[in-house]
């Protein structure tokens, strides 16, 4: 176990190199998956704000709405 | 190709692999650790020191391929107007950013105790410095613009122009490198790899690509929520 | 709006402020006079970074003034005119292009012999060291044309033109001070030139093409 630790003497090298590589991805994974829920909490906010749109204008049938609203997100972003 | 331009239905396909590659980066990252450290011999010129090998070759690796995904995402963007496109680019810049310069650091780590100095203005690792450097205005520029849409198409342009730059300059570089040896030869690896040193490398390559594609949905998912949000917003705003 | 019309309006403009021109060519020489009071004066350490210096001055002076290239027309219109009339949006870019480095790439080229002498450099390697010049700072003004369009309305453009133009610079520097070095020490000369000029050729190419799709962005 002390010789795996020691890296033959070179353990100042190997195991910061290790560890960073870790830190790096355990780091970002977790910025990444926070960035993702503060995304989720601000979507539920915002979209409980907003005037239910259950009845339909026309007399059309009505389309399941997380269908819709994800393809005018794609239009909305791609024309801003 | 256009079968997963919408975004709703990249979110579902999305959504059924990610349990999927979450499992597999960690079993793969899990295995290629075990037998980095140790299942492989130490090098019979190096020691262990070539056990840094494994993080610092497939982060390389990655800090290339990225490079590569983000010019087709910005092609994709710029010439068909694909609406994933930006949004893939965007999230992918900074897991590449962090692979460069994962590259560096470990490169010198690597470096110190091998050639006794903690930076060489060795060929490849001049490169990747510059690769660093444009990644890192890439995600400037991505970030520059009060409107998002004018820094996915910014970043797009300045992607391509990199990408049409690299081989000019790893020309460059290498030409500059050779001309300024110094008289030993520096080699990064050792002679040729020994396929019990192989396969934790190829099985860590493949650890640092799923870890890319995981977080890379998980950003991309972020990212056309954040786009949701800008529209919500700026619709809420016109609203009041 | 012909090519002409666009060149001869950037060079007024840049000319009637005259200290544009003379400023670029005076920090082109201050900087580089200011390394022997850092380094030491001692002649063998003086001739060998003298190429170096020289084209990392040269470099930084282009840079510089790269901002102001489209920022003040798009501020004011212009640049919107430019773009509705017959014109195609590549040819201004070459225009400006053009304009900026008559006023801010080739004066350097006055200032190098003046540098020469300073850093103690053969005469003979001018012959090499100047077209070596002037090809690289076209380069290098076209290149940073890129950067300037890329910039248009962003916040703190200023700092971002150098990051993105920086690394699409090395190719250019390397050469350009390995002609120079070939032209002191009477090596091959032509290798390096020629590289130099294919680099010129390709961003001749690249340069308004990716200008003119980044200046159509901040228009619209």
């Amino acid at each position: 176990m002390e010789e795996f630790l020691n890296m033959g003497g070179y353990a100042v090298y190997v195991w910061p190199s290790y560890g960073l590589t870790a830190l790096f991805m355990i780091a970002l994974t977790l910025s990444s998956l926070h960035t993702l829920s503060k995304r989720k909490r601000q979507l539920a906010e915002l979209e409980a704000k907003r005037p239910p749109r259950r009845a339909p204008r026309t007399a059309q049938p009505q389309t399941a709405q997380p269908q819709t609203a994800p393809t005018q997100t794609a239009q909305e972003s791609s024309s801003s | 190709m256009h079968r997963f331009a919408n975004p709703a239905r990249f979110l579902r396909i999305a959504n059924a692999l990610l349990p999927w590659l979450t499992v597999g980066t960690v079993a793969c990252l899990g295995i290629g650790l075990y037998m980095a450290l140790f299942a492989s011999p130490p090098d019979y010129q190096q020691g262990e020191t070539v056990r840094i090998m494994y993080v610092h070759v497939p982060s390389a690796w990655m800090a290339l391929f990225i490079y590569v995904f983000i010019a087709i995402a910005s092609a994709c963007s710029l010439i068909w107007r694909h609406p994933l496109a930006d949004v893939a680019a965007k999230a992918a810049s900074p897991i590449g950013a962090g692979f460069a310069f994962l590259t560096l650091v470990t490169g010198s780590l690597w470096g110190e105790p091998m050639w006794g100095t903690w930076w060489v203005w060795d060929a490849r690792l001049t490169s990747m410095l510059v690769l660093f450097f444009l990644y890192l205005g890439h995600m400037a520029l991505m970030g520059a613009f009060e409107e998002q849409s004018r820094g996915y198409r910014a970043a797009a342009v300045l992607a391509l122009v990199g990408v049409i730059n690299i081989p000019i300059i790893k020309f460059s570089v290498d030409w500059w490198s050779t001309l300024h040896q110094p008289a030993s030869v520096i080699r990064l690896d050792g002679p040729t790899i020994d396929p019990s040193m192989l396969w934790p490398l190829l099985i860590m390559g493949l650890g640092f690509k799923l870890f890319f594609a995981t977080l890379l949905i998980v950003r991309m998912k972020s990212e056309l929520m954040a786009a949701r949000v800008r529209a919500l917003s700026l619709a809420q705003l016109r609203n009041a | 709006m012909t090519l002409k019309k666009v060149i001869a309006r950037d060079l007024r403009l840049a000319l009637r402020q005259k200290t544009d021109a003379a400023t670029v060519v005076l920090f082109f020489a201050l900087t580089a006079a200011l390394f022997p009071f850092a380094i030491g004066p001692e002649a063998a350490i003086l001739l060998r970074i003298a190429p170096g210096v020289i084209w990392v001055t040269a470099l930084l002076s282009v840079l510089l003034s790269l901002e102001r290239l489209f920022l003040a027309d798009f501020e004011d219109g212009t640049l919107e005119l430019m773009f509705l009339s017959s014109l195609p949006l590549e040819l201004v870019v070459f225009g400006k292009v053009l304009a900026h480095w008559l006023v801010s790439g080739l004066p350097l080229i006055v200032a190098t012999p003046l540098i020469a002498i300073l850093y103690g450099l053969p005469f003979a390697a001018l012959t090499v060291m100047l077209p070596a010049l002037l090809l690289g700072t076209a380069a290098l003004s076209l290149i940073g044309a890129i950067g300037a369009a890329l910039t248009i309305g962003a916040r703190r453009g200023g700092i971002l033109v150098p990051l993105l133009v920086l690394p699409l610079y090395i190719p250019v520097l390397i050469f350009g001070i390995a002609a120079t070095d070939a032209g002191i020490s009477d090596g091959a000369i032509k290798a390096p030139l020629m590289i130099l000029s294919a680099l010129l050729l390709g961003m001749l190419f690249v340069a308004p093409l990716a200008s003119g799709v980044a200046l159509r962005q901040a228009l619209e």
